[in-house]
């Protein structure tokens, strides 16, 4: 037993720091420090820097571009990203449906989509939630009815993330009506450019808009954008949630938040210094030490991962999903709590006009209560973290 | 980075299992909790012939040079099955100032002893007024020829009453709540001028109030360096926090197993009552602290021989808070979904959640761990 990091890894960690030190565009950078969102152009440009240097889809494999890294290189690879602070790659491409093509794909999928998901030429929503299924995916409606050789789409998605952005959607519909709740779903890849798709934003509680309602009204899809086999969709499913959970403590980030809370409470406000006040200083040494606790968690499961069969996600990732959800919105409130009475203003973050005015607050308390309403997002995304309470009640209890 | 016991390891801890469990079922503990001395010397002969009394010792000094991992191992099946004999005191924390501080004369002087079986001994740190501030010394030792004259009582020492030898800490020099001017002498515990009141804790164990009234100590059996004592006290409880977070780990893996199970089986209004969704979430929850104790308790291990004295004790400060949390939650919890069989003294799980709350309150309950790492600019991320 040993926690430390071989030389080779260390090693490793200073190569990735540097790297991301130099090649992270500082106006990205600054944009994350601050709480505000990159946008589509930023997330290309980063992708695209990963790109050059072949560490865009480090976890894929090597014939699709990955860098046959263990789970330990991987880790620390996101972690280390995560602290930068630089994008995470768009998670839908590279993580979620990605993974499904090349594991489940045909040749034709292969070739034709990977590459482009790997370099980003390609951005790519999920269709998968929908206005009467969320936590219970499964409860999904919409259709997709074979003509030919086509299959016709009908229904509607919803929390489409960043679908304004889309150049495709991977969907799930049910192909086989008559089945039961889990079999008669197929997994389909759909160009957002189909006659029949629109898009239409939902904005959020803190005044952003990642998220919109797709709908489809006799949208064509040719045959050979079936993923797979027709109705077996749900298994393809339920691999990318797995997948989904695996980097979803995001520890990195909550350490790059925290860096952020220090510096911002070592400033002067109302005759003093938010660091200096003991209340403040327990409370954020509770989340720190909180976090250490889940950062050995993440690196038990990460170090155990080589030991599980592929592509089936240790239960203990419901823990990582939830204690870390807990730990962004903690230390959100943390930051909410340093703005003080100016964190009131409100700026539209999506008003390049706007933002360019001189600040009503200081800069830096401009997107700290956004931050906070945006991050209570985290415990209901990617199964709710009461579904993660049941998970583990079931699949770890067996209760 | 492995977090897997080598194979050694995965050995030892097979065969401590299996002795723990074998020696220390329910009934049996109660009966050994019922004797005179509160633990059972056959037990400690069965432990020494394994070996694990001399698992932390240097193999110079005979003893088998196995780690804090091994002391994780033995301390974890001490919490699971409750097992009421003189490890923490003798092994942990005596073991801690005579390895890490004794000269040549009293490493051959009583570690062999300790590692045979023959010999216990207890750490005398704490005083009534001294809440957890280990420099909080008030009994004295004063020079006398080649001697040293000592004059104060000492609290909640563990295992006090049976111990053969008590470590203990006095003031030679500075105030009360002064850090420098306390020294570490063995004393003898059946010296003259040494009265010992023993008692049960709640937990099960037992501890002593120590009056030292004119006993002479010769100047020899004053470990490390006069007046630099503090350093040698703040090392053993270093070592004790590691120990206790292993023991209430297993403490608290096996309250959940308990829960876990009970929810399986015991039926209400038709059904077991582990169908009921507002107790599988609280279970969950138990799983999620558990894990994060766990996380914590190799971290402490990791941790405590590592060199950097203010890292060392910023790590073992964060896994006493994260694991005092979980032993709140946890134990709560499980006595809680018990229902009612919970509160009895007959049912084991009781008796786990008083040693586990105990362990909250030595070296530091939460509160005192949380205020020291806020005070400190160690990084604790």
């Amino acid at each position: 037993m040993d926690l430390r990091l071989t030389p080779e890894e260390l090693a490793f960690r200073a190569e990735v720091r540097a790297f991301f030190d130099e090649s992270i565009p500082q106006d990205i950078r600054a944009k994350l420090t601050e709480g505000r969102h990159p946008d589509k152009a930023d997330m290309v440009r980063w992708q695209k820097i990963l790109h050059a240097r072949g560490w865009s889809v480090p976890h894929w494999p090597v014939e699709w571009g990955g860098t046959g890294w263990d789970a330990v290189k991987l880790y620390i690879f996101r972690d280390e990203m995560q602290r930068t602070p630089a994008p995470e790659p768009l998670p839908f491409g590279v993580s979620m449906v990605g993974p499904v093509i090349y594991t489940f794909g045909s040749q034709e999928q292969k070739t034709r989509f990977l590459p482009r998901i790997a370099s980003m030429d390609d951005w790519w929503c999920q269709g998968f939630s929908e206005p009467g299924a969320g936590s219970d995916l499964a409860g999904l409606k919409t259709t997709a009815r074979r003509d030919g050789d086509h299959y016709v789409i009908n229904g509607q998605k919803t929390w489409t993330t960043l679908a304004q952005y889309a150049d495709w959607i991977f969907v799930l519909a049910r192909t086989s009506p008559e089945a039961k709740k889990q079999e008669g779903i197929s997994f389909l890849l759909v160009d957002m450019k189909t006659p029949g798709i629109t898009v239409r934003p939902i904005q959020t509680i803190d005044g952003g808009h990642e998220v919109n309602e797709t709908f489809f009204d006799d949208v064509r899809v040719p045959v050979e954008n079936l993923v797979g086999v027709e109705n077996r969709g749900w298994d393809y499913a339920k691999f990318l949630l797995g997948n989904e959970r695996t980097g979803i403590a995001r520890i990195g980030i909550t350490k790059a938040r925290l860096r952020r809370v220090r510096e911002l409470a070592a400033l002067e406000q109302g005759g003093g210094r938010l660091i200096d006040s003991a209340r403040f200083r327990q409370k954020l040494a509770a989340v720190e030490v909180e976090l250490k606790a889940l950062e050995m968690t993440q690196l038990r499961v990460v170090a155990g991962e080589a030991r599980r069969e592929r592509g089936k996600p240790d239960p203990a990732s419901s823990v990582l999903k939830i204690r870390g959800s807990e730990l962004q919105q903690s230390v959100s409130e943390l930051l909410l709590e340093v703005a003080g009475p100016y964190a009131l203003p409100y700026r539209d973050e999506h008003d390049p006009e706007g933002w360019n005015e001189p600040a009503i607050g200081p800069d830096w308390a401009a997107m700290l209560a956004p931050n906070y309403f945006n991050l209570r997002k985290v415990s209901i995304y990617g199964g709710s973290n009461e579904i993660q309470r049941s998970i583990i009640s079931k699949a770890i209890l067996g209760l | 980075m492995d977090f897997d016991l080598n194979e050694e390891q995965q050995l030892l801890k097979d065969s401590v299992d299996r002795l723990f469990a074998s020696r220390n079922d329910f009934e049996t503990r109660r009966k050994i909790q019922a004797s005179d001395a509160g633990w059972s010397r056959e037990n400690w002969g069965a432990y020494a012939e394994m070996g694990l009394l001399g698992l932390p010792f240097s193999e110079a000094d005979g003893g088998f040079d196995a780690g804090p991992v091994s002391v994780m191992i033995v301390m974890e099946a001490i919490g699971r099955s409750l097992a009421l004999e003189p490890y923490l005191s003798t092994v942990v924390l005596a073991g801690s100032v005579l390895r890490r501080f004794g000269n040549a004369a009293h490493r051959a002087e009583y570690i062999p002893r300790i590692i045979a079986g023959d010999m216990t001994a207890t750490l005398a740190f704490a005083e009534p007024q001294s809440r957890y501030d280990l420099h909080d010394v008030a009994l004295a030792a004063r020079k006398d020829g080649a001697s040293y004259v000592l004059d104060g009582r000492k609290g909640l020492v563990l295992h006090g009453g049976s111990a053969d030898r008590l470590i203990v800490t006095a003031r030679t020099a500075g105030g009360r709540r002064d850090h420098k001017g306390i020294s570490v002498f063995v004393v003898d515990a059946r010296a003259e001028g040494v009265s010992r009141r023993s008692y049960p804790t709640q937990d099960g164990g037992r501890a002593a109030e120590v009056e030292l009234s004119g006993v002479r100590v010769p100047a020899e059996d004053l470990v490390g360096t006069l007046d630099e004592g503090l350093a040698i006290i703040t090392r053993a409880a270093e070592d004790g926090i590691a120990a206790l977070c292993a023991e209430a780990v297993g403490l608290m893996a096996d309250m959940q197993a308990m829960t876990v199970d009970y929810l399986k089986t015991r039926k209400q209004f038709g059904t077991t009552i582990g169908s009921f969704q507002a107790l599988q979430h609280r279970a969950s929850d138990m799983v999620v602290e558990l894990e994060q104790a766990r996380s914590m308790m190799l971290y402490a291990t990791m941790n405590v021989d590592e060199p950097d004295a203010m890292a060392r004790a910023t790590a073992l400060s964060a896994a006493k808070l994260q694991i005092g949390k979980a032993i709140r939650f946890i134990g709560q919890q499980s006595i809680q979904m018990h229902g009612g069989i919970g509160m009895t003294m007959e049912y084991k799980v009781g008796h786990l959640f008083k040693r586990a709350t105990m362990i909250d309150l030595m070296f530091g309950d939460s509160d005192h761990h949380l205020e020291k790492l806020a005070a400190s600019d160690a990084a604790i991320v």
